[in-house]
């Protein structure tokens, strides 16, 4: 195994830790993490396996798009968190309720 | 030349006047909507003369070629999607102009009266990055756009400000965000593998080995949870519910065929070959599932909005059927069927939500029990429902029956005659949910009931748009005819014996 | 719960075997990317991609960060929700560090925006340096914002956009296509639109933490003000 592989194996771990984190975490807050987790694992990929190339250069491609993705992540994590706070102003609540109640 | 014109300019010209409406911070705000919903219009019919005249357009953006570049492309489908979003988008710009001035002009209502300045760049945000994400020839920038439309709409369904709606952004927000990152991971397969994020390039190279498997698998998994198929839906019905009035048919009409549209676009123009068709044939069978499923949901539903929230549960499901049915020899009927009906939905589903918009601002609330009679003061409204109701049933004349039938055909002329069972019985389903709505509106068994009076915008605006589903359920050869420009090699099957 | 987490773990399993399965080697575009490099204006091949390439989705990601504290704005919308606070500190170390910051960071921001021609550097860098000497600012409760008029906030918020958008019609006027730098003036026309593209970032950071909006309300805690005292 290389180690640009072994990075990238990482990085598919922490997307799954996160998924996880996602789905079963209860608080508001814990799930912002477990998304910027996602996040991170999908961004290691994609820097790990740009390191592949053959002058040792890496390729700038999956770079610049992991810095559009980096900014894309900041926007999505501050309407998260404003969503986050507003609702807490609001109600009190820390988590979703789980009653589907429209 | 004109047509690279006109697809930068649907792109631009929304953003544009976003910031305008923004840095200026104009009292005629409403205006500037309408002045870009006209420019729109004049660019979505140059663009679509000249893919009619001359085929798909690609635009090279910065003057880079693919792969290293991010070309701008429009085929026939790209232009029915332009068609439909400047259709929805016009009709809910004059509905929004007239629905926000009157919340501002009542000292009752008037409690938001920042968000309502807000809701124009938010809005136009969106339509720019809808065009952005029809015309786009790339998969990364596909993410980019996906994830501008993401967090504009979450932030239209936050503008409604109750508790109730912000539980249902985030909770929206949460699996809109899971779905692109799962997307995202397998551009980054993809990338890694084949050197490219055209999806032009990707469609010549693509192997079916275990990355592609998986990358397509990834994407696709993403944008199902963004396009709510069921079961996937969780978040959806309370979503587009309890946005505001103008924002639930944008969601209902456009947002989910934009994720739709970069499934179907993944599906038929790169992993088509690659994709067993047990795939395609499982997406068929959710498909199905969400058809009743979303159905009976939607009968058992006391609020309209609910109910017609549910309905697009189930019209989904109708968009997937295509996946399994394209995979033998009647395909291209499939696709074409698929094509329209995400063009038919749209707009009835957009010009139901805004005549339920428009009782509800009447009546103080969507509860059914508090509509009865009420047809009988607003006969248009009711008709305008009916209209809407046609083609989501599926009955002629009318787009949604159009769309139906071609899927109806395809099911018959592969011999899935369960496939052509749920068709016909999602209609019926149909037919008792919005059956039910105007009987319950046209009951005279009470007297007319007091109402506040609403701007004859928010009347005309969703008949117009009804009224557009019936034209497309009587004018279909252009728009079938539009489609087959550029339409993915299934079509070429279809003539081979 | 747990059939969740045996679920995640197969697919984390089912993708680390399909990027195992990867050749040992791809050049990806990286040598299309650097035969090119003499035309795009600039010699940091990532700064070519973002500004040159791939302008298109930058100039999508700069929207992207706006948009974010339009969403912010109309949700949180400010003091009222307790976002965009800020106290004054008598802390003499913080004062102090704030004092010798803040200058320097300005200065690297500057430094990072016109190095990312040639190195590691550019628009976002220098944005995300400059938007946090902001917030360290505000931070220590000197409440900068106060100077910036309605307009000023509006007009800092898009003036990366604007820019980017107008260069890109300029081009199409001129070359015919949006976006498409004469060669003869990338490097500058990359240069104008990355410097506003810079301020317009550091703004809409140090806005996301104000809640949307380059205001904030300044109080006097009584801890602080304890504190101060002794």
């Amino acid at each position: 195994m290389t180690y640009p592989t072994l990075y990238a194996i990482c990085g598919v771990v922490l997307f799954g830790i996160g998924f996880y984190g996602t789905v079963f975490c209860r608080h508001l807050i814990r799930k912002v993490m477990a998304v910027n987790l996602m996040g991170a694992g999908v961004f290691l990929v994609m820097i790990a396996l740009a390191a592949r190339t053959p002058s040792g250069a890496p390729d700038p491609i999956p770079h610049a798009m992991v810095l559009t993705g980096i900014v894309v992540a900041v926007s999505a994590t501050a309407l998260m968190l404003a969503l986050i706070r507003r609702l807490h102003h609001q109600t009190g609540l820390t988590e979703l309720p789980d009653q589907m109640e429209h | 030349m004109d047509a690279e014109w006109a697809m930068t300019g649907l792109i631009m010209v929304p953003l544009a006047a976003a910031i305008v409406v923004y840095v200026t911070a104009t009292r005629f705000v409403a205006a500037w909507g309408v002045a870009v919903a006209m420019l729109q219009t004049g660019l979505t019919f140059s663009l679509t003369r000249s893919i009619l005249q001359s085929g798909p357009v690609q635009v090279p953006l910065g003057g880079w070629e693919a792969p290293l570049g991010i070309p701008l492309y429009a085929d026939g489908i790209s232009a029915l999607m332009l068609i439909m979003t400047t259709l929805v988008g016009v009709t809910s710009t004059c509905y929004a102009a007239a629905y926000f001035s009157s919340l501002q002009r009542d000292p009752r209502r008037s409690s938001s009266q920042p968000s309502i300045q807000t809701f124009w760049p938010l809005w136009l945000i969106l339509w720019s990055a809808l065009n952005a994400l029809f015309l786009s020839a790339d998969v990364f920038n596909l993410y980019v756009t996906l994830e501008l439309i993401t967090i504009s709409a979450v932030a239209l369904i936050g503008l409604a400000g109750k508790a109730q709606a912000l539980v249902a952004a985030i909770r929206y927000l949460f699996a809109a965000l899971m779905g692109s990152l799962f997307y995202l991971l397998g551009v980054a397969l993809l990338y890694s593998t084949y050197g490219t994020v055209s999806w032009h390039l990707l469609a010549e190279t693509v192997q079916p080995d275990v990355l592609t498997w998986c990358a397509a698998s990834l994407m696709i998994i993403g944008l199902l949870l963004k396009t709510a198929l069921f079961p996937l839906h969780f978040w959806l019905p309370a979503a587009h519910a309890n946005a505001p009035a103008p924002v639930s048919g944008l969601l209902s009409g456009l947002v989910l065929k934009a994720s739709f549209f970069v499934i179907l676009r993944l599906w038929f123009y790169v992993f088509h070959p690659v994709m067993p068709a047990s795939a395609g044939w499982m997406l068929s069978v959710l498909g199905s599932a969400a058809i009743l499923w979303g159905s009976i949901q939607a009968i058992r539903q006391q609020r309209v909005k609910l109910m017609i929230a549910y309905s697009t549960v189930a019209q989904v499901g109708y968009l997937f059927l295509v996946f399994g049915l394209a995979c033998e020899p009647m395909g291209m009927l499939a696709w074409r069927g698929a094509a329209y009906l995400a063009f038919a939905h749209a707009s009835a589903k957009a010009a139901a939500f805004m005549v339920a918009g428009s009782l509800m601002y009447m009546v103080g609330s969507d509860h059914l029990d508090r509509w009865e009679g009420i047809g009988r003061r607003e006969p248009k409204l009711i008709f305008t429902l009916a209209l809407a109701g046609v083609s989501l049933m599926g009955l002629p004349p009318s787009a949604g029956f159009i769309a139906k039938w071609l899927l109806l055909n395809a099911a018959i002329g592969h011999g899935r005659w369960e496939v052509a069972a749920v068709i016909v019985l999602g209609g019926l389903l149909a037919a008792v949910y919005v059956f039910r709505i105007i009987g319950v509106s046209l009951s005279s068994a009470v007297p007319m009931p007091e109402v506040a009076p609403v701007p004859r915008m928010m009347r005309w605006a969703p008949l117009v748009l009804a009224m557009a589903v019936i034209v497309g359920g009587i004018v279909t050869t252009e728009p079938i005819r539009l489609l087959e420009i550029g339409a993915p090699p299934i079509a070429a099957r279809e003539v081979a014996p | 719960m747990t059939i969740g987490g045996v679920l995640i773990a197969a697919l984390v399993g089912i993708v680390s075997y399909a990027i195992w399965t990867l050749p040992a080697q791809s050049a990806g575009l990286a040598d299309a990317a650097a035969a090119e490099l003499e035309r795009s204006g600039v010699s940091n091949p990532v700064t070519s991609v973002l500004l040159n390439y791939r302008a298109y989705d930058t100039l999508l990601e700069v929207t992207v960060l706006w948009l974010a504290v339009l969403a912010a704005m109309v949700l949180v919308g400010g003091w009222s929700t307790g976002v965009g606070q800020i106290s004054e500190t008598q802390n003499p170390v913080l004062r102090g560090l704030v004092r010798l910051l803040t200058p320097l960071m300005i200065l690297v921001s500057g430094y990072l925006l016109w190095v990312g021609g040639h190195a590691p550097g550019g628009a976002f860098q220098a944005g995300a340096v400059l938007g946090s000497a902001g917030v360290l600012l505000l931070l220590a409760g000197v409440d900068w914002t106060r100077k910036v008029p309605p307009w000023g906030e509006r007009v800092l918020l898009t003036m990366g956009l604007t820019t980017f958008m107008v260069v890109g019609l300029g081009d199409m006027l001129l070359e015919g296509v949006f976006l498409e730098y004469p060669p003869a003036y990338a490097k500058w026309l990359i240069l104008i639109i990355e410097a506003p593209s810079g301020l317009s970032i550091a703004a809409a950071l140090i806005a996301l933490f104000l809640g949307g909006r380059l205001r904030c309300r300044h109080i006097m805690s009584e801890q602080m003000s304890d504190e101060g005292v002794s």
